[in-house]
């Protein structure tokens, strides 16, 4: 176990400079998700259009180098996507994340650099939260049938 | 400026040091900085050898077997109570309540006390730094009996406004639960102040004593405290144990929690009635390794001194805190002064998350906690959503200090 492990350069570069920081102008679905063991918080937005794909996400909120990165690399991951590609995205996140399995680095993206922090087991809840925080979303926009979703402190 | 391993009033970290088997581990192979004592301590071998005699040699129920080994096992558990009850010098040893911890004492205050005492549109006096075991116990109450939480006033650093807070009284308050040493800014309470003024109102106190007792002398009949509730792993005994300290009137008053085993006199079909204290506080089987390993920790700290131990820390305090505030970029919580606090230092770095920090310092074998520490009000009264806390004991160091400022300054680096 090293700090490289954890700290890879790539989540580096997201924590520094994130990408799709800050409110979504256009929104039909916000989220904030928040970890009651460390107090993290993290607010997302998605913009979910009739034909059923992402064009829009964003987020905002505070969190360790970890939280911030992983949410930065989960909008990029999904914008653009259809709402089942968005699903198969999370699914190949969360089995990476939490059961070990191998990612699909074209699928991910810079989300693959998160398979280190698999070996620091505290933070695997950090680099998962926006990831359940957007799967909560998308689930509740489902179940409302493509209502405007907005939901507060949910626990991921 | 640095501080030798044995301070002025004698104690001596190193000899100390060479009781704690846990203390010569490497983490991440690196010699183990260990600075979560208020999470919990770590424990000497005197403890570990007290629950490994009682489980190899004398393991038998208590207070029921006519055999040698309950006899003995009932008389160890006792005379664990009177030791306990000898180290915050109450006036009698069933004023000792055994728990499984401060959460428990308290929650058993709440519900055995507060079901009976405290109704509709009566008031708790609380600060906003409790830790949430003093904190939720008495949201609960409030919503079962229709009482109302009122804060007393304090600063940032956590110092109580006792003019404000004498000023809170009136024909509704029925109890005040205040901690005797935050968790988060350590500050120390004016313990024996805020007792006389309730006491002035005849209002009753709680003290939430599990920062305080394992680290400053105590004295329960000099605070004239009504109930008093601390935990045995933070003060070097075992984990599951802990300690309610009440008042003999108060505890007399006080319905029990737990009914069952124990705590009876006669049992009938279809009701019974109690015995007397301690055993009616303490239904069910109780954690008798626990208590005798608290027993043998109290016996510890008793051999080294209490006013040793503080005076330890008092000088590691000072010393920590002139370290950590030259360091660029630090911002320490709680007083600046050593006097007003124990050693429980909270700190951000820069703008670096305390879970980055945390871990960082951790690969340098450095364990510190980071989080809300269980306390969400005062985070949010604080404008953080965490911070990173160094927290001290008798066996800490001057050199041990010297790597968290030096861990600190490399975690800011790494992240810059």
């Amino acid at each position: 176990m090293t700090l490289e492990d954890l700290y890879r350069e790539v989540i580096m570069d997201h924590y520094r400079r994130p990408r799709n920081r800050g409110t979504l102008g256009e929104a039909n679905v916000v989220m904030e998700g928040v970890n009651p063991l460390c107090g993290d918080e993290i607010k997302l937005w998605l913009n979910i259009d009739d034909a059923g794909v992402i064009t829009g996400a964003s987020f905002d909120g505070h969190g360790c180098s970890i939280s911030q990165s992983s949410a930065s690399i989960m909008t990029e991951a999904v914008i653009g996507k259809p709402l089942a590609d968005a699903h198969t995205v999370i699914a190949d996140f969360r089995g990476m994340m939490l059961e070990g399995e191998a990612p699909d680095e074209l699928l991910l993206g810079d989300g693959v650099a998160l398979e280190g922090v698999r070996k620091f087991p505290v933070r695997i809840k950090c680099a998962v939260l926006s990831w359940n925080t957007l799967k909560l979303g998308l689930d509740e926009h489902a179940a409302g049938g493509g209502q405007r979703v907005e939901l507060q402190h949910s626990e991921t | 400026m640095t501080v030798p391993n044995s301070t002025a009033d004698g104690l001596d970290a190193t000899a100390i040091r060479a009781d704690f088997p846990v203390l010569a581990e490497q983490v991440h192979e690196r010699p183990l900085v260990y600075l979560d004592n208020a999470a919990t301590s770590q424990k000497p071998r005197a403890v570990i050898d007290a629950l490994q005699t009682y489980y190899e040699t004398y393991n038998a129920n208590i207070h029921r077997g006519l055999h040698a080994l309950s006899e003995r096992a009932t008389a160890e558990y006792e005379d664990a109570r009177a030791r306990v009850a000898r180290f915050i010098n109450a006036e009698h040893p069933h004023e000792v309540i055994f728990t499984r911890g401060t959460t428990e004492a308290i929650n058993l205050v709440a519900r055995g006390w507060g079901d009976e005492y405290v109704g509709e549109g009566d008031e708790i006096l609380l600060t906003e730094m409790e830790h949430h075991s003093n904190l939720v116990p008495w949201q609960m109450l409030a919503q079962r009996s229709g009482a109302s939480l009122r804060y007393i006033p304090m600063d940032d650093e956590g110092r109580i406004d006792l003019q404000a807070y004498a000023r809170m009284f009136g024909p509704r308050s029925r109890l005040v639960a205040v901690t005797h040493m935050s968790n988060v800014l350590g500050t120390i309470t004016p313990a024996a102040e805020l007792i006389q003024i309730a006491h002035q109102h005849d209002v009753p106190v709680l003290l939430d004593a599990a920062q305080s007792i394992p680290h400053i002398p105590v004295d329960v009949q000099a605070l004239d405290a009504d109930f008093v509730a601390f935990s045995g792993h933070k003060m070097l005994g075992p984990t599951g144990i802990g300690v309610l300290y009440g008042r003999e009137a108060r505890l007399d008053a006080m319905e029990p929690l737990f009914g069952g085993g124990s705590m009876i006199r006669v049992v009938e079909l279809h009701q019974s009635s109690w015995t007397t204290l301690p055993e009616k506080l303490e239904g069910g089987t109780p954690n008798i390794a626990g208590a005798i390993g608290l027993g043998a920790a109290v016996d510890y700290l008793q051999t080294v001194g209490m006013p040793e131990v503080m005076a330890h820390e008092h000088e590691l305090t000072e010393y920590a805190l002139n370290l950590l505030s030259d360091l660029d970029g630090v911002r320490l919580f709680g007083p600046k002064d050593a006097r007003d606090r124990g050693g429980v230092i909270s700190f951000y770095v820069g703008d670096v998350h305390p879970h980055d920090v945390g871990t960082l310092l951790d690969a340098e074998g450095i364990a510190v906690r980071a989080g809300h520490h269980c306390a969400q009000p005062l985070m949010r009264k604080l404008g953080v959503a965490a911070t990173a806390r160094a927290s001290l004991y008798l066996y800490n160091t001057a050199a041990e200090v010297d790597c968290l400022a030096d861990g600190i300054a490399r975690a800011k680096a790494f992240f810059e």
